[in-house]
């Protein structure tokens, strides 16, 4: 039982290593790999587009892989490695979509439909509180009357029957 | 007013559904191209069949031309395959890029299924087909005269989409001056 629990952990242990990227992959310099690394989980595999190219097995996240650590070699900053690759694919290689005139309602949207859910909300709420008690009528008032003075319990028992 | 405003949240949920209704739809692999409207980047490769011109970008200038991106490897390649062969025989100028495979696997498939192409580039590292943003095979660019891509085929050419979407616009393109 314990050799089984130590070899399910160690199996486990295992699968976190399983990693897209390779080490032949890998820049020397681990700053500049570290670099690498954070901008290649925020870029779009084109293949299997909901997985980064980090995440990605596909050969064309591999060759993206290469080139974005080539650029950052190179002397590349993070924003033009990254352009480099967006002049080619577009903003949908962008994992985080930037905040530009096409995709304000994207951003935007969940906060818009929060607010006005919002303001639905206290609309209604102010329409039922100022909403004016009806006064009675005067029958309504005798009734009213009539049964404060009225015993309660011979009234309910004279109902029950 | 209020009775109008009553009214709202329906309507909110009929514009959200017509927007799912159109765009769960759509293909997500037909991603725009970056190129539309521009110059090819400059490209140079070296030709598939030795005996045969290489592909360069300043080849494709003078007349409207299909850039067909292919692989020997690929699956509807070989199913857009005979519509290019059909194109080739019907007088359209196609030229090919072979994308992230060896020369000698791309010339073998050419020869066993005929070769549709004008000139034939190979590209094995796949970086000329990245510059073009190309996210997989079969991907064809349809150039203007100047050598400017007017549209871009994401996914094979069927007959459908010859007749229906390129045909007329290579037809526009040839009476463009």
């Amino acid at each position: 039982m314990k050799r089984t629990v130590l070899i399910a952990v160690a199996v486990l242990a295992l699968a976190g290593a399983a990693l897209a990227v390779t080490p032949d992959e890998q820049l020397q310099d681990q700053r500049l790999e570290a670099r690498a690394r954070a901008l290649s989980q925020e870029l779009r595999c084109l293949v299997c587009q909901n997985q980064s190219i980090d995440d990605s097995a596909a050969p064309l996240a591999h060759d993206l892989r290469v080139i974005l650590r080539e650029r950052i070699a190179a002397g590349d900053t993070d924003r033009q490695a990254m352009d480099y690759l967006v002049r080619r694919y577009g903003d949908f290689v962008l994992l985080r979509p930037p905040f530009q005139a096409d995709t304000w309602a994207l951003w935007l949207g969940p906060l818009g439909v929060l607010l006005l859910g919002g303001a639905g909300v206290g609309l209604y709420m102010r329409g039922r509180a100022l909403k004016p008690e009806s006064p009675l009528s005067p029958a309504d008032e005798a009734e009213a009357a009539r049964l404060m003075t009225t015993d309660d319990a011979a009234k309910v028992a004279a109902e029950d029957h | 007013m209020r009775r109008l405003l009553a009214f709202l949240p329906a309507a909110l949920f009929v514009v959200v559904l017509v927007g799912f209704m159109v765009g769960l739809r759509r293909d997500p692999a037909i991603l725009p191209s970056m190129l539309i409207g521009k110059p090819l980047p400059a490209f140079s490769l070296a030709p598939l069949r030795p005996d045969q011109p290489g592909l360069a970008s300043g080849d494709l200038a003078g007349e409207p031309v299909l850039l067909n991106v292919f692989a020997s490897w690929c699956g509807p390649c070989k199913e857009e395959h005979p519509v290019l062969l059909r194109l080739k025989g019907e007088g359209v100028p196609i030229v090919g890029l072979d994308w992230k495979e060896p020369a000698v696997d791309g010339a073998r498939w050419l020869e066993a299924n005929g070769d549709p192409y004008l000139r034939t580039g190979n590209d094995a590292s796949g970086r000329t087909g990245i510059d073009l943003g190309v996210s997989g095979v079969p991907e064809t660019f349809l150039l203007d005269r100047r050598g400017q891509v007017r549209y871009r085929q994401v996914g094979a050419i069927t007959p459908e989409v010859w007749d229906k979407t390129i045909a007329p616009l290579m037809a526009r393109l040839k009476a463009e001056s």
